[in-house]
């Protein structure tokens, strides 16, 4: 029974590749756990279609720098791994900076600086240090695709809601010529300009990242229960073989004593226990 | 027997009760809200009804909810949104009094925990948010209406719904025109009688315009002891000082110095927004800090900034300073109070031996 349990654990932890991805969107969010890349969040969630654009830029920086990273980690230098990471995001970033000018220029436009800034977006630099630097060229393009969509959805999520409260529109933008969107009746004059405002930006961010955090404490107490009563069984079945341990060595113990006390004590009579005791 | 209790220190026990304390705060709002409807009729008396109803039931959905002990029995929900309701101009959409109050309550409150561990004053946080939000309606004010015609007292429900206010009875408030006079230079006390702006006969914040009720209400909460009144005198005192200050140069300092008292939300401000219990500091030293830098902040805004008034943001830039304020260095209850001839004696000893120090480090290396 015990050893039936132990095996299962482990096997539920080394799942496959998809646990890689699923980790940058969900459990390793960078923008709702990791809390990195704050300066684009705020400053690019104003709409869901910036965020989207944004967060798919990062993506494909973010997957090719990691590539590129991992396959040169063992030529990288430790001391000059920083400045190296640097030259390589950039290098990717230029790209597409000049993908997005010729094809989409209206959010080239409206991304401003912060397409730039990519280059020193924590979150790429981040994944270069933490995990494409020490990890296979697969497993480091997988991370940098969950991180950049964990990224991405979180910059959609935090645009609708910003857009809708704050210019009472949903999902509108410019691709090319196409005019795509939705405007809610009236809704535009009554809107809280506040939301579309940096300080609208903390004030989802917050509220939202606490909703957020409520809900997994709550599935992690939840989560935590079960293992608990998974601990108590197992804890007892331990107990119960430990004690069965103790018990058998205490057995083979008294066996002995009983064996060494047997052939003195059939010499004196009586006195000897007593000092056993005190010693 | 059974009424013999035993508990540690502290043992002194006071009659003040969270309800008490805001029931006297209410009591003391009564006049500011007496004054509003004699000046702006019935509309702002239903803004405030909307706001108060709106903050104790956001308390109370909240409460009830994440399942916490029901607290909107303390009254201090029904005392934001009264606030609230007094800082809005006198003629707004009905919603937003509401959404104000849900905020300042829900948000700057509630998440914070509740009663006492909210970082600012819900209602100036409110007050900002709905700056921010709907800046034009926020910013739109009326003159108060001629009551002496009945019908005048609901002259304010046909345009309360609607976003967009007729141009032609709104107005500027006499901080806008000090802000005018600051740019092109002229005299900030012309047209504006200091006895208008004493009784409250201008544009403004349908609360906040009388000062002569604000004041009431503040020397009834001075002697019932409710709030510490160091905190509006040293307010008081210091935005006059750095005004004085700050339009040195102009030949109307006199002028600036009383418009900038009188106007805006000052005096309503340092009375009841800046002596919440919660978001003041308690010592000394940190009271006259923030006393001065309420002063500074509020002259400074609303000299330099692109607003005409800078006392919410004051009150709010320095209750998020209270927790700093109040870690400034006390000495121990029980440390010998040291004379002046002590302290120069030690200051003297320090420098003897310094100096001594140094001739004697100037010898070795001779």
């Amino acid at each position: 029974m015990k050893k039936s349990a132990m095996p299962q654990e482990l096997k539920f932890s080394m799942k496959g590749k998809g646990k890689i991805v699923t980790n940058g969107i969900f459990a390793s969010n960078p923008v709702f756990r990791l809390v990195l890349g704050m300066c684009p969040t705020l400053a690019i969630s104003t709409s869901a279609f910036n965020g989207l654009g944004m967060g798919l830029a990062a993506t494909v920086v973010l997957v090719c720098s990691n590539a590129l990273v991992s396959l040169l980690r063992k030529v990288i230098p430790d001391k000059v791994r920083i400045p190296a990471y640097v030259l390589i995001i950039a290098t990717f970033v230029t790209l597409v900076e000049m993908l997005l000018r010729k094809f989409i220029p209206a959010l080239y436009d409206a991304l401003g600086i912060y397409l730039p800034l990519i280059v020193v977006n924590c979150i790429i630099l981040a994944r270069a240090e933490a995990f494409a630097s020490t990890n296979k060229v697969g497993d480091s393009v997988l991370d940098g695709l969950g991180m950049g969509l964990g990224f991405t959805l979180a910059l959609v999520l935090l645009g609708v809601i910003r857009e809708f409260l704050g210019s009472g529109t949903f999902f509108t933008g410019s691709f090319g010529d196409v005019e795509f969107g939705v405007t809610l009746g009236d809704l535009p004059d009554y809107s809280m300009a506040v939301f579309v405002l940096p300080a609208g930006g903390f004030l989802t961010l917050g509220l939202v990242m606490a909703a957020i955090n409520a809900i997994s404490d709550k599935a992690a107490k939840a989560r935590d229960e079960k293992h608990e009563e998974e601990g108590k069984l197992i804890d007892e079945m331990v107990r119960e073989h430990v004690e069965n341990e103790l018990a058998e060595t205490e057995n083979i113990a008294k066996d002995e004593v009983y064996a060494e006390r047997s052939l003195p004590s059939s010499g004196d009579d009586g006195d000897m226990p007593v000092g056993e005791e005190r010693k | 027997m059974k009424n013999l209790r035993v508990s540690s220190s502290p043992h002194i026990t006071s009659p003040a009760t969270t309800r008490r304390i805001m029931l006297d705060v209410i009591i003391a709002l009564m006049p500011a809200v007496i004054a509003m409807v004699l000046l702006y009729g019935f509309y702002p008396l239903v803004l405030t009804v909307l706001s108060v109803s709106m903050a104790v039931f956001s308390e109370w959905v909240f409460n009830v909810v994440t399942k916490r002990p029901q607290t909107v029995r303390d009254l201090s929900s029904v005392v934001t949104g009264i606030m609230l309701a007094l800082n809005l101009p006198p003629v707004v959409p009905f919603y937003v009094p509401m959404v104000g109050a849900a905020f300042a309550i829900l948000i700057v409150k509630m998440l914070f925990g509740g009663i006492g561990k909210n970082f600012a004053n819900p209602a100036i946080t409110a007050r900002i948010f709905l700056m921010l939000a709907w800046t034009g309606v926020m910013t739109r004010f009326v003159l108060p209406v001629d009551l002496s015609d009945g019908a005048n007292l609901f002259a304010y429900f046909s345009h309360g719904v609607d976003i967009s206010l007729p141009d032609a009875i709104t107005t500027a408030t006499p901080m806008q025109h000090i802000k005018d006079a600051i740019s092109s230079g002229g005299d900030p006390a012309e047209g504006l009688s200091a006895l208008d702006m004493f009784l409250g006969r201008i544009g403004g914040s349908a609360g906040e315009v009388s000062t002569l009720a604000v004041l009431i209400g503040g020397v009834y909460l001075a002697v019932r002891r409710v709030i510490d009144v160091k905190i509006p005198v040293l307010y008081i005192a210091s935005t006059a000082l750095f005004t004085a200050i700050f339009f040195a140069d102009s030949p109307y300092v006199g002028e600036y110095v009383w418009t900038y008292l009188l106007g805006g939300g000052l005096m309503f401000g340092a009375v009841f927004m800046a002596t919440d219990y919660a978001t003041s500091p308690k010592t000394p030293v940190a009271v006259v800090i923030y006393g001065l830098g309420l002063g500074f902040l509020t002259v400074v805004i609303r000299k330099f900034g692109t607003m005409n008034e800078g006392v919410s943001f004051a009150i709010l830039l320095m209750n998020i300073v209270t927790p700093l304020l109040e870690k400034i260095k006390r000495k121990p209850f029980g440390t010998p109070v040291k004379g002046a001839r002590e302290i120069f004696a030690e200051i003297g000893a320090k420098f003897g031996k310094k100096s001594s120090r140094d001739e004697e480090g100037g010898e070795c290396v001779g």
